[in-house]
């Protein structure tokens, strides 16, 4: 198939970025949104040009660094990530937008790349269980209900693509904080620090500049890993709670 | 040169010599911890969790990662599980039966001291998972869960649904993020380490390229860690990472390191096939599989029909027949070869007919009856529960299966095919994690020690997470007791700036050449150059080719590459064209290794060395015609490669594999 793209171009985090048309042509079906852009790089590369950048990684739908908005949707019409769309989703004769995420929170790089470091300080903030190596007793001395178990596995499940964000029109990060706050909360290892946590991971998100959920839906929607909002509504009560009970001085 | 191969081996039974070790090791006082530096090169399993636990003891600590966050990397995909040596279930797990069920996967080409530590440590790991809040899939009475996997008769992997790989590795992550947080762990995504650096003969740094502006930096400290992985892209298609990459060891090797049995790669049996010649990796699905999946392929040479219409007296479940003991859960190796030898024959499925039928339908019908409980149900009810039911134990892997082939595991058979997916071998170390070069530690997959010529599955995440938690915490004081705290040489010495002035030349020739071939293209002809002439079956016809061809193809790559872009910005194809260029020169080396290991054994497969129809293990039962034949009396040793000069041939030194417990028998799976 032969498609017209239309991709962001941006030389560096401190110029100006536009849309730049590019041809596709003689796309296999079978591949990948990725290896589409690999053929269309190889082209350009002959051309003499440079060719487009953006971020991937393991081309199988986990690791989070692909980080495509295509038509205006974060991931496009995939299922889960943009490594994982397959070109067969498209008409041949189609023209497709690529762009990077947009949100304040993750300046542009270069081209498609963003800078996602927003989310790594969040996590930093708070995302743990402060746990040495060494001090951990026997793994079935806490008996954790299945129910527990599975629902922490499933905000666990984030894999820290931003998608959330770029799709959300305040630029909210409340999905992927929710995300991990429920994880650590549904769990009794999470329980010394769970106050704490929310709290400085709050924070954090505030002070990188993400906008707050509003109840769009969006960032759902979009999500690869299938992250419930309903870890959002956690969210805001484990903040309201642990907000109210440090105000007060309590445990 | 290299003198004497000292592995370090403690001595005393082989049950205490790591106890024994500990308390035998330097300890650093915790008020002189905090006066060393290390530098700790990738972010996986091994290096977030080595680099946290250095800086929870005390230790100022480095970390680099080429990604743009240090959760990006590899180990994130892993899929179905890690070994625990609990026996939860009863079944008569022990850390002993770990250990050697480990030796014995690895074809008795393991440090049989490396592997008992390992299988010591692996009940700590999972309790330290555990307290870091990985979510392990548990039973409804709450406990731990566990599932079965290749090369075990017993259920000791541990699993988070099909992504233990990510949970495991967000849960270092997490740790690695509380030390950054706390000041204590600088961390530099994006930073690429392209130079070690070395100063009166001891690891004292590296040169790092900043991927976004270009810039080149060296970095000092008292010791260095490389937990870089695997090399499996050599080969181009492998299911690693499109940034996975050889070149931090390879630079070590160059700067003397030594690099260990490099021909020891691994082949997964059951990846998704190649679909076309864009394809860009390959996609594993996951070993855990096989506990319910079967491996078939067509009784008849050519039998087109599609797989429902091939009734079960034409079909041949190959491994069930090959290997009754373990059936579809064979080790990988043995798994590999006897998919490729069906689909030699002319019995494959699939476009091409290279691949071989992953099939659950037994497997949702015996769900289904079980949830049935008993009552009679309709058939069509009774696939629906047993539906669900794989659903939940294997339910994202059926919807990449999905989103790739757009056909359902669900409805038809899966098609699989054999693909690169591990690297046993890696630079040398000792039993401190120390390779030959004082001050350089190498964990993780990075390191040859622990796998022999073959990884059992589920033991990767096993041995990064013990390198780094327990491992290297414990052993990295013996180094730096001997080294003054606060005496490492400064970034202005002359071997760091002739080590940038290396690097930044090497770049500028990259980008100097302005040829007519991408870099993927010369990627691609190496990479199946390698499959074929150095992968599945190897010969000496076939690597003397590989050794000649290879050259040919590397000269040409300096000569005719087109690196487009500058050095002073973020530029994907110079990143690619300096991996590339280190993957030239490490395939020769890999070959080399082949050719020299004149034996068969675990992944290393030679066709002049393997078990015939008249050998007495095959006419007694124990192998199959066709199975790897080692030679003990003459390869029971590891290889250690040294590098000479970049036009030398490198030297072949050797560490003997002394076995005091375990005795080297026939391999057999039957």
């Amino acid at each position: 198939m032969n498609l017209k793209l239309k991709v962001w171009r941006q030389k560096n985090r401190n110029s100006e970025g536009r849309l730049v048309d590019i041809a596709a042509n003689g796309i296999p079906a079978e591949a990948s949104f990725l290896e589409m852009l690999d053929i269309v790089n190889d082209d350009l590369t002959r051309k003499g040009d440079e060719p487009i950048a953006f971020d991937h990684d393991c081309r199988e739908g986990i690791c989070g660094t692909c980080s495509l908005s295509i038509n205006g949707i974060p991931h496009g019409p995939s299922e889960t990530t943009t490594c994982q769309l397959y070109m067969r989703k498209f008409k041949d004769g189609d023209t497709i937008y690529i762009e990077p995420f947009r949100a304040k929170a993750f300046p542009v790089i270069r081209d498609l790349c963003v800078d996602r470091s927003s989310f790594d300080r969040i996590q930093q903030a708070g995302g743990f269980i402060t746990a040495r190596a060494g001090s951990a007793q026997d793994g079935n001395a806490i008996l954790i209900p299945k129910q527990n178990a599975d629902r922490a596995m499933e905000a666990a499940a984030c894999i820290g693509c931003g998608a959330c964000v770029g799709a959300c029109p305040n630029g909210s990060a409340m999905l992927f904080v929710g995300a991990k706050v429920t994880h650590l909360a549904e769990l009794p290892q999470g329980q010394p620090e769970r106050q704490r946590r929310v709290l400085s991971m709050v924070a954090q998100m505030d002070k990188e500049g993400f906008g707050n959920c509003s109840n769009y839906y969006e960032c759902e929607a979009v999500c690869p890993a299938e992250i419930p909002a309903t870890v959002i509504a956690k969210l805001n009560r484990e903040y309201a709670f642990a907000g109210a009970k440090d105000t007060v001085g309590v445990e | 040169m290299i003198g004497r191969i000292d592995s370090k081996i403690p001595s005393g039974p082989l049950e205490s010599k790591w106890e024994n070790h500990k308390f035998e090791s330097k300890l650093i006082n915790p008020s002189n911890k905090r006066k060393y530096s290390v530098l700790v090169v990738g972010s996986g399993l091994a290096g977030a969790s080595a680099a946290a636990t250095l800086a929870e003891l005390g230790y100022q600590v480095k970390c680099f990662c080429y990604q743009d966050s240090p959760r990006r990397a590899h180990s994130i995909a892993a899929q179905g599980g890690i070994n625990g040596a609990k026996n939860y279930q009863g079944d008569g797990d022990s850390v002993h039966r770990l250990f050697y069920d480990t030796v014995k996967g690895g074809d008795f080409r393991s440090r049989e001291a490396n592997v008992h530590r390992l299988a010591e440590v692996s009940v700590n790991i999972i309790d330290q998972c555990v307290a870091l809040g990985v979510p392990f899939a548990r039973e409804y009475g709450g406990l731990l869960a566990n599932r079965s996997f290749g090369g075990a008769q017993v259920s000791r992997t541990f699993y988070a649904r099909g992504q233990t790989g990510q949970q495991l590795l967000l849960g270092a992550y997490s740790s690695l993020n509380r030390m950054i947080g706390a000041g204590s762990v600088q961390m530099f995504p994006r930073s690429e380490m392209l130079e070690l650096v070395v100063v009166d003969g001891h690891a004292k740094g590296i040169v790092v390229r900043d991927m976004v502006t270009g810039q080149i930096s060296s970095y000092s400290a008292d010791a260095v860690v490389l937990a870089t992985g695997g090399y499996g892209n050599a080969f181009y298609l492998s299911t690693m990472a499109k940034g996975c990459n050889v070149t931090a060891a390879y630079r070590a090797y160059k700067k003397g390191a030594l690099f260990s049995n490099p021909c020891f790669t691994q082949i997964h049996p059951t990846c998704i096939p190649v679909a076309g010649s864009y394809q860009s990796k390959l996609t594993l699905m996951s070993e855990s599989l096989r506990n319910d999946g079967r491996c078939w392929v067509p009784k008849k040479k050519g039998d087109t029909r599609k797989a429902h219409e091939i009734p079960e007296d034409d079909r041949d479940y190959y491994l069930e027949r090959m290997y009754p003991a373990f059936g579809n859960l064979a080790p990988r190796d043995v798994s590999s070869r006897a998919a490729k030898a069906a689909c030699d024959e002319g019995r494959g499925v699939g476009p091409g007919g290279f691949g071989t039928y992953l099939d659950f339908h037994d497997a949702i019908l015996r769900y289904g009856r079980v949830a049935a409980g008993g009552a009679s149900l309709p058939e069509s009810e009774m696939v629906a529960r047993g539906k669900e039911k794989v659903k939940a134990l294997y339910g994202n892997l059926f919807d990449m299966y999905h989103q790739i082939t757009a056909e359902s595991g669900y409805e038809q058979p899966m098609r699989v095919y054999p693909a690169v997916h591990y690297t046993m071998g890696g630079l040398w170390v000792d039993y401190n994690l120390m390779s030959n070069i004082p001050g350089l530690f190498v964990l993780g997959e990075a390191n040859f020690s622990d796998h022999g010529a073959n990884r059992l599955g589920a033991s990767a995440l096993m041995q990064g997470l013990a390198d780094g938690y327990f491992v290297l915490p414990a052993t990295i004081g013996n180094y730096l007791g001997t080294v003054a705290p606060d005496k490492r040489p400064k970034t202005d010495h002359a071997e760091f700036r002739a080590a940038e002035e290396a690097t930044k030349e090497r770049t500028q020739r990259l980008l100097a050449i302005k040829g007519k071939k991408t870099v993927d293209e010369f990627h691609r002809e190496l990479g199946l150059l390698l499959w074929d002439l150095c992968g599945m079956a190897r010969s000496e016809k076939s690597l003397t080719r590989a050794l000649s061809r290879i050259p040919t193809l590397r000269a040409e790559f300096w000569e005719n590459v087109n690196v487009p872009g500058s050095a002073d910005s973020l530029n994907v194809a110079l990143e690619k064209a300096g991996r590339v260029a280190d993957f030239l020169e490490f395939g020769e080396l890999m070959c080399l290794d082949a050719l020299e290991r004149r034996e068969s054994c675990g992944g290393h497969f030679r066709e002049e060395f393997q078990y015939t129809e008249k050998d007495p293990e095959v006419l007694s039962g124990k192998v199959c015609a066709g199975d790897v034949r080692r030679d003990d009396a003459n390869f029971c040793h590891v290889a250690c490669w040294e590098h000479v000069s970049d036009t030398a041939k490198p030297l072949r030194h050797t560490e003997p594999l002394l076995y005091e417990v375990v005795k080297p028998a026939v391999r057999s799976y039957r």
